[in-house]
């Protein structure tokens, strides 16, 4: 028994010593992508406490700390997955069309070899959604790629905006619809669940509103309105205070749910797949929507068999803040590979191209004051290359998060597992051949049994 | 209405008739010289500044100095690069249209022993997926139908065409689903038990259909070397999987993890076939096996996960490259469909991570052409070979480089897929956010 609560106790302290880390480094002498400067060769970046403190030439090396050494190596910002559910133990609550309740932030994994995996392709950090099962589904996690922690806090990005999923078209009309036969069976079906969603957390708050100012009052007397968390978070929505992030694919549903921000007020609108964005990339724009897209997968299903892969680009040149996500624990592992996809189609430069793996997620996860470029006074999350990054040469060499190394390609061990199975007899081994779709409809195939 | 006014309505109906495709603009057959050009040709190294003739379908001449005949169009390749279309030994393509929808899949039919349904006659060649894959340079795939133990016939067949013989290419193998004995990943939610259930019945499954085929084989040995007017009853499986027991027919084993090729190896020494493994995610782990073995390998994807949790991260990059290094013969295949186009990605991938270009662009060319036995048909740029031709501006593999003509089959294709026409509609919009 002490011992356990000994163990328990230096468990603790581990931890906390853990989440305190930032680090201090000089990286020497490298190519900086720095995405908001040009491009700077043979340059200097100087991290301390986590923080980017000075970019320059031949900066002198402080005592005692780490230098890597970058000559003829890429240094460009840690890339940032708009789109992904690597690091979570569960992804869809699907028991009702709207759970603006849930947290993915309450399934974080960070035991998940996934997010090594992710940082081993330069990416540090992700955004840990919850999936589209549901018209509205619940809250998401914006993670930071800190690998080697047990506790599930310090992946989370402090500070960072709350993000809701919201979900348009066959996912939530197959669950609900299909799946549970109730509403919505239809596009027309969605647009209602939002419209009567906003209406009731539209009373809820003039409720909360009336009961605070009167309370105020001498001898009043009655009691609260009825404290719904579901309600809470649809109001924080109304307020400005949550990004929306909304499953979409056909240009029509994406054009209807701005129709419906626009009635309520909301302005904060990140569209992810969003492969029909194309067709409405105008109107995208003048809302000053954002979009996150794949690089390339169409034909999955029948929503997006009218696909291009020229969607970034022309999103781009529209004016649309458009990203390149993974929603893969595979693609995740080479977004620098997804994002020069865009030079293919559509010739895209490269400050464009990675862009959309850095700064424009960034942007949409409201987080581009901190990350997202190589500035002085952001923080140090950096992804170092053997050649350029969008070359199908390029080589992940070091990942930096909050000055850390998180992985270094030189001092790589095979297996990078914190947690084995005890109980696990036969190997798992994924069969390759079959082809990996999105997996923002796990947790419901219990509802689609052949 | 006067003449010149009929004549100017026949000409505008002409053009609004040749710019209307309901699906594809034609292809286009002739006598094409490709000049200036740096010439890949995989077997007999880079030309700068040569030139390719293409005629009647085939590679007519190639080199520094090719005449270029009367008539011929010449198209000016001047800073451009002519690698031969590239090869997929493994996908769908054509077999499945929209991936979510079952009345679009025709990759894995009903049955356990199967061998005799034929992927060619599922494939469609009107497939919006095709044009999408060739103008990115694939010439040529491996469509291969799956599930069950024995899941058919696949078919090596070129992109373009109106029908399944127009497309075929001449190369088809008998797919064996190998019985596999671990977990299907961490969702397959099956327990210990019913996973060793699986595979031992499976295995067994196996064993009895091969040990039919060696007893249909006695027999009709016995009944050809007496010359008897005896017939055998009708097996439809037994006259396919007859001549891949006589090594007539290639056989596409499909195996993944180290077991499993163990096994697999020990299942076809001394049987004398002709075997291709395919998949062989885990070949790294057995290359000095299938290199003894003298086994051929399509493996892919290369930009897939590690099978195995504890496996270093970059192990499928890699995968190609240590078998090769090990002296087995290595394709490379997507196993998409939709994507088939990422093909010299994921050879690309393989050169980056230890395969090296040249042998990871042999990878998708002259080695699968190899292995289908086409390799005097196909796969490099060679006089006589069929002209499956890929101009681009840069290097085939660099993910911003241009694809800017292909020939199928001698056929200039036209470079355009849904997804540029696409391109070409909305890049700016009209009417744009007014009406």
């Amino acid at each position: 028994m002490t011992k356990n609560i000994v163990t328990t106790f230096l468990l603790l302290l581990t931890i906390q010593v853990y989440g305190q880390q930032k680090g201090s480094v000089l990286i020497k002498n490298g190519t900086l992508l720095t995405i908001t400067d040009g491009v700077k060769e043979k340059t200097d970046i100087l991290v301390k406490e986590g923080k980017i403190s000075k970019i320059g030439v031949d900066l002198k090396v402080p005592s005692g700390i780490k230098v890597i050494d970058a000559t003829d190596m890429h240094v460009m910002p840690g890339i940032i997955d708009a789109h992904s559910h690597i690091g979570l133990d569960a992804i869809n609550e699907a028991t009702s069309p709207v759970t603006a309740e849930v947290f993915t932030g309450d399934a974080v994994n960070p035991l998940d070899v996934s997010i090594y995996r992710a940082l081993a392709g330069g990416v540090t950090i992700s955004h840990a959604m919850h999936g589209s099962a549901n018209a509205i589904g619940g809250q998401s996690e914006t993670i930071k790629h800190r690998y080697g922690t047990i506790d599930p806090d310090e992946m989370k990005m402090s500070n960072a905006p709350r993000t809701i999923k919201f979900a348009l078209g066959e996912n939530p009309t197959r669950v609900h619809g299909s799946g549970n036969g109730i509403l919505p069976r239809t596009r027309m079906g969605v647009e209602e669940v939002f419209r009567s969603s906003f209406s009731q957390a539209r009373q809820y708050m003039k409720k909360w509103d009336k009961y605070n100012a009167e309370k105020k009052q001498k001898g009043f007397k009655g009691m609260s309105p009825r404290y719904d968390l579901r309600l809470e978070t649809l109001a924080d929505i109304l307020k400005g205070e949550i990004i929306i992030h909304c499953h979409s694919y056909r240009a029509d549903e994406i054009y209807m749910l701005m129709n419906v921000s626009r009635d309520f007020g909301i302005k904060r609108l990140v569209f992810q797949h969003v492969n029909e964005g194309f067709k409405v990339a105008p109107e995208l724009a003048e809302f000053g929507a954002m979009a996150s897209v794949f690089s390339d997968w169409w034909a999955y299903k029948f929503e997006v068999y009218y696909s291009t892969a020229y969607n970034a680009t022309i999103l781009a040149r529209n004016g649309v803040v458009t990203s390149i996500n993974s929603d893969s624990g595979e693609l995740i592992r080479h977004l620098y590979h997804e994002a020069a996809k865009t030079q293919k189609y559509g010739g895209l430069s490269d400050v464009e191209a990675l862009s959309m793996i850095t700064l424009n997620p960034a942007k949409q996860l409201g987080i581009d004051d901190r990350v997202g470029s190589l500035e002085v006074g952001k923080e140090a999350d950096i992804a170092i290359f053997k050649n350029h990054p969008l070359s199908i040469y390029a080589i992940p060499m070091i990942t930096l998060v909050d000055g850390i190394i998180e992985f270094d390609l030189e001092n790589d061990a095979d297996d990078m597992r914190i947690y084995v199975d005890p109980e696990e007899k036969i190997e798992v081994t994924l069969a390759v051949s079959d082809h990996e779709t999105d997996r923002c409809m796990q947790d419901t195939d219990f509802l689609f049994k052949q | 209405m006067n003449h010149i006014a009929k004549i100017a309505v026949v000409i505008l109906f002409t053009c609004s008739i040749g710019s209307v495709n309901a699906q594809n603009a034609k292809g286009k057959k002739g006598t094409f010289a490709l000049t200036n050009a740096t010439l890949e040709t995989i077997t007999n190294g880079t030309v700068s500044k040569g030139s390719l003739l293409i005629s009647e379908g085939k590679i007519k001449a190639i080199g520094t100095s090719v005449s270029v005949p009367d008539g011929a169009e010449i198209i000016d390749c001047s800073g451009l690069t002519i690698y031969p279309g590239m090869i997929d030994g493994g996908t769908r393509l054509g077999l499945t249209e929209v991936g979510s929808d079952a009345r679009t899949r025709d990759f894995s039919e009903i049955g356990d022993v199967i061998p005799q349904v034929q992927a060619l006659t599922a494939i469609n060649p009107n497939s919006v997926l095709i044009p999408v894959t060739r103008v990115s340079g694939v010439t040529t795939s491996l469509s291969v139908p799956s599930g069950g133990l024995f899941s058919g016939t696949a078919a090596l067949v070129h992109l373009h065409g109106y029908t399944p013989n127009q497309m075929y290419a001449g190369f088809k193998g008998v797919v064996l689903n190998f019985p596999s004995t671990g977990r299907r990943g961490r969702f397959d939610r099956r327990t210990d038990e019913e996973i060793k259930k699986a595979s031992d019945k499976s295995l067994k499954n196996l064993k009895d259909t091969w040990a039919k085929v060696v007893e249909y084989h006695k027999i009709d040995s016995a009944i050809k070397a007496a010359a008897s007017k005896e017939q055998l009853d009708y097996y439809p499986e037994m006259e396919v999987l007859l001549p891949v027991l006589r090594g007539e027919t290639p056989l596409l084993l499909e195996v993944n993890t180290a077991k499993d090729i163990q096994a697999a190896l020990d299942w076809v020494e001394n049987k004398n076939l002709r075997v291709v493994f395919t998949g062989v995610s885990e070949g790294w782990r057995m290359a000095k096996e299938l290199a003894e073995a003298k086994v051929p390998v399509i493996t892919g994807p290369v930009l897939s996960r590690p099978t195995r949790d504890y496996d270093r991260y970059d192990r499928p990059y890699a995968n190609a490259g240590i078998m090769h290094e090990a002296g087995v013969k290595v394709a490379i295949r997507t196993s998409g469909a939709e994507n088939v186009r990422n093909l010299p990605y994921n050879a690309g991938f393989a050169a980056t991570y230890g395969m090296g270009k040249e042998e990871a662009l042999k990878a998708i060319t002259i080695v699968p052409a190899e292995i289908f036995g086409l390799q005097n048909e196909i796969g490099s740029l060679e006089t006589g070979k069929i002209a499956n031709i890929v101009v681009t501006d840069g290097d085939i593999f660099e993910t911003k480089t241009q694809v800017k003509h292909v020939f199928i089959n001698g056929w200039q294709i036209p470079m355009e897929s849904r997804h540029t026409k696409l391109y070409d509609e909305f890049l700016e919009r009209s009417p744009g956010l007014k009406k």
